[in-house]
């Protein structure tokens, strides 16, 4: 093990939080600052060559490469989890910029009860039985203290939208349901497919408020605030699950990277698996690693240690350094890795008479609706509280994902000159109708280090023990019953439609914004980091993203995880740095 | 290191002569004779004749257009089972091997390679040669094993995945369905397009950005 020379901040993982935190400690302080990225190096703009739905969407190019890391699965605390050996109900990103260069970009603020779950269901739904064995909990920060940090975060990748509440002021077009925003979006909202207009219009008549969907891929060219000039959006359908060829979708590498790459006092190693938190009585004295190319092995010592990586890694990595008590779900004690939630997901399929267009698109665009999102989905005789958010996107699909849809009353047949006649006739004319809903944390949802499988270097697994409720079931059953309906005012034919079945399943993607496992919240006992995002235990530890969210949010969390990523800095910065001990 | 094996395949597959309407007929078809030897990566020219054959049912060439032959399909199962992929290099790969519940995917040890081995031995070493109705016997009484899986869903793929993987020879795939290929923008299209096609003389990634391109399963 060859120790390196100390530095004042080691940040583990180059994505979008992790840079973030660079960017702007290097910016507004003089301290040194290195990142470990365990995956490849990337650098702006080397997309071009990347427009191959086989390679990126199909093969999962950019995804972390599961014969060296994966992670286990199992329903219940009384089953043996296997592995998960191939992708996958969600896609985490590895190397520069993570998942952060292949993200959809869509780019939603979470309505301000998400921050205070806990008391609201408490208050609401009293003793209710979808509340039973329900773990929400209060964050510690409420929206209108992170407002400020939204709009930072929708300048900084510059978000196309429309605000449907300014100032407490509704606004039509816009989603009236969102929470009051002191700012319109920094750019207008993204041109419109036709599927998109058309479910815009019917979703109108039928009296609901669709908006444009919020998203970080410029509808039109935009200098950001750190002075960074990207190009508009050219609807190329090249975008999730891929980087995009003219930087016009915001990711790490063409946001943030560009202002670190010359600064003397940052650096980072491409390649660097990190694999402990060194600490002692309670202060992180830096981390270990080993070089994916050498096998070498590297102690880098450092004065604050920030946890950036992937949700799922944050809380292996704490495990693995025997660093805060592990969850025990049948005492209810401890709190590293409780709260694991993913999100509901569900949707309708539809064939129209006419081509789409499917190919043409970006991640974010669409139109969705949030009249039944939130406190808006509540049907007691359902047994729901709380429901999601719809949409219809062209967020780009190619032949090879998008070959093959037929209509369940063309033909039965699968392969052959019968079903080829029906694929071709029906090809490029359908889409969805999807739902994505909030996923509240339960007392049996968590995450531990699972005792048989291990990476490539030895070391465990994280294990998840996850399942669905009859209230997740309830969520994409509505979803499922108001988007077939809707699906029918278009005018379409309704065909598959996919709700959660009878177990959790690994088999199909359903999102990447698995959420919790070092949970933020009001007090020591119920939380892993305090609302600044700094260790209640050992403070010159801090964890930015995902794992940081007590419950999820039907919306997609990027947006929030960078919010909170620019508080965490500020109170690092403003506070940690002058007078170093537990934030209060 | 194994005998260099040689596939034949008609020459016009390779050529980018057939081109078809956005309905799928043929609308101008200038038939070549001759033909081309492709050096095959993985299987035997025996294995590579069964499984261009089982492609060609899954997606056969019939009076709705082309299908696995002409697109070379049998090319691009060839690269990519010779490739990374083939050989589970992205897959996690470590025991115990368990069987579980269907929600937890293919648990299976067999790679790729193996899958296809097992599944070119079930459909005999005759299967090139029989009459399509008994070659759908066959293959019928194998489409719930993961090879038939496997097999239809890379035949789909080597219909309509970029020529750089070997397949969607002459970009017959794309001409077949009217997908234009990568190209960079639509900026001025999208909003002008709604409710009809938008065709579109195909291009290959190579094409769009005039030079060439490495697929994964090319790459050392």
């Amino acid at each position: 093990m060859k120790r390196l020379k100390p530095v004042d901040v080691v940040i583990v993982g180059g994505g979008f939080t992790g840079l973030l935190m660079a960017k702007e400690i290097t910016a507004r302080t003089s301290h040194s600052v290195v990142i470990l990225e365990r995956g490849p190096g990337r650098k702006n703009g080397q997309y071009s060559a990347g427009m191959d739905e086989l390679d990126y969407a199909v093969r999962l190019r950019m995804m972390q490469n599961l014969s060296d890391e994966t992670l286990t699965h199992r329903h219940s605390a009384k089953a043996n989890a296997v592995p998960v050996r191939q992708y996958g109900s969600s896609q985490p990103g590895t190397g520069t910029g993570g998942a952060g260069e292949h993200w959809g970009a869509l780019s939603y603020r979470f309505g301000p009860e998400i921050f205070s779950l806990g008391s609201e269901l408490r208050e609401k739904h009293p003793g209710a039985k979808a509340t039973e064995n329900v773990t929400a909990q209060d964050w510690g920060v409420t929206y209108d203290e992170l407002e400020s940090n939204y709009w930072r975060a929708e300048q900084m990748l510059g978000v196309s939208g429309k605000a449907g509440n300014l100032r407490g002021q509704k606004v039509e077009g816009g989603n009236v349901f969102e929470a009051s925003r002191q700012h319109e979006y920094p750019l207008p909202p993204h041109k419109t497919s036709y599927a998109a207009a058309l479910f815009q219009k019917t979703a109108h008549d039928a009296g609901y408020h669709p908006y444009p969907l919020p998203a970080a891929t410029l509808s039109q060219a935009y200098r950001n605030p750190d002075g960074i000039a990207r190009a508009g959006c050219a609807y190329c359908g090249f975008c999730t699950r891929f980087g995009c060829m003219i930087g016009a979708k915001a990711q790490p590498t063409n946001t943030l990277l560009p202002l670190l790459e010359h600064k003397k006092n940052f650096s980072l190693r491409a390649g660097a698996q990190v694999r402990r938190i060194m600490h002692r009585d309670g202060k992180a004295e830096g981390v270990s690693y080993t070089d994916a190319a050498t096998g070498e092995e590297f102690e880098q010592p450092a004065g604050v240690v920030i946890l950036s990586s992937w949700t799922l890694n944050n809380s292996r990595l704490l495990l693995l350094s025997k660093l805060g008590e592990p969850y025990d779900p049948s005492t209810g004690k401890g709190t590293l890795g409780k709260n694991l939630t993913h999100q509901v997901s569900a949707n309708v399929r539809f064939f129209l008479d006419q081509h789409l267009n499917n190919f043409m698109g970006a991640g974010g665009l669409g139109f969705g609706l949030d009249d039944f999102d939130g406190a808006n989905g509540f049907d007691a005789a359902a047994g729901m509280l709380r429901g999601g958010t719809m949409r219809v996107q062209s967020s780009g699909e190619g032949p090879l994902i998008g070959f093959g849809r037929i209509p369940p009353d063309e033909t039965k047949a699968q392969w052959g000159s019968e079903w080829k006649k029906a694929a071709l006739k029906w090809h490029d004319k359908s889409t969805q109708v999807s739902f994505e809903g909030g996923h509240f944390p339960y007392r049996h949802n968590y995450m531990d280090l699972d005792p048989t499988y291990t990476d490539k270097l030895g070391d465990p697994l994280i294990r998840l023990t996850l399942d669905w409720t009859d209230h997740e079931r309830a969520q994409a059953n509505m979803a499922i019953r108001v988007s077939s309906e809707l699906a029918r005012r278009m005018g379409g034919k309704v065909g598959e439609a996919r709700g959660l079945g009878p177990r959790y399943s690994v088999t199909y993607y359903q999102s990447t914004h698995v959420q919790g496992g070092t949970i933020m919240g009001a007090s020591p006992d119920q939380s892993v980091v305090n609302p600044w995002s700094q260790h209640w235990k050992v403070p010159n530890l801090w964890i930015t993203g995902g794992s940081t969210f007590p419950q999820s949010a039907s919306g997609n969390p990027t947006l929030t995880i960078l919010a909170m990523t620019y508080r965490a800095a500020d109170a690092m910065i403003d506070r940690y740095f002058k007078h170093a001990g537990a934030l209060a | 290191m194994k005998r260099r094996e040689f596939l034949t395949v008609p020459a016009k597959g390779l050529g980018g002569l057939l081109v078809y309407s956005l309905a799928g007929e043929v609308t101008r078809l200038q038939a070549q004779d001759g033909v081309v030897h492709v050096p095959l990566r993985f299987f035997t020219e025996a294995e590579a004749r069964t499984v261009q054959a089982a492609a060609a049912r899954i997606f056969p060439s019939d009076e709705s257009g082309p299908g696995a032959t002409e697109a070379n399909v049998i090319v691009y199962i060839d690269h990519q089972l010779a490739g990374p992929w083939g050989s589970d290099k992205y897959r996690y790969t470590k025991g115990p091997w368990v069987e579980s519940f269907p929600e937890h995917g293919y648990q299976g040890k067999e790679t790729p390679q193996e899958i296809y081995g097992d599944g070119i031995k079930k459909l005999g070493e005759e299967f090139a040669a029989l009459p399509p109705a008994k070659q759908d016997e066959r293959l019928r009484a194998i489409e719930r094993t993961t090879f038939f899986q496997v097999l239809r869903t890379h035949t789909i793929e080597g219909m309509f995945s970029d020529p750089l993987h070997g397949g969607n020879a002459g970009l017959i795939g794309w001409q077949l369905i009217g997908y234009p290929g990568p190209l960079m923008s639509y900026r001025d299209e999208i909003e002008k397009y709604h409710g009809m096609p938008f065709e579109a003389k195909p291009k290959s990634l190579e094409q769009v950005l005039g030079r060439k391109v490495q697929g994964w399963e090319d790459e050392k």
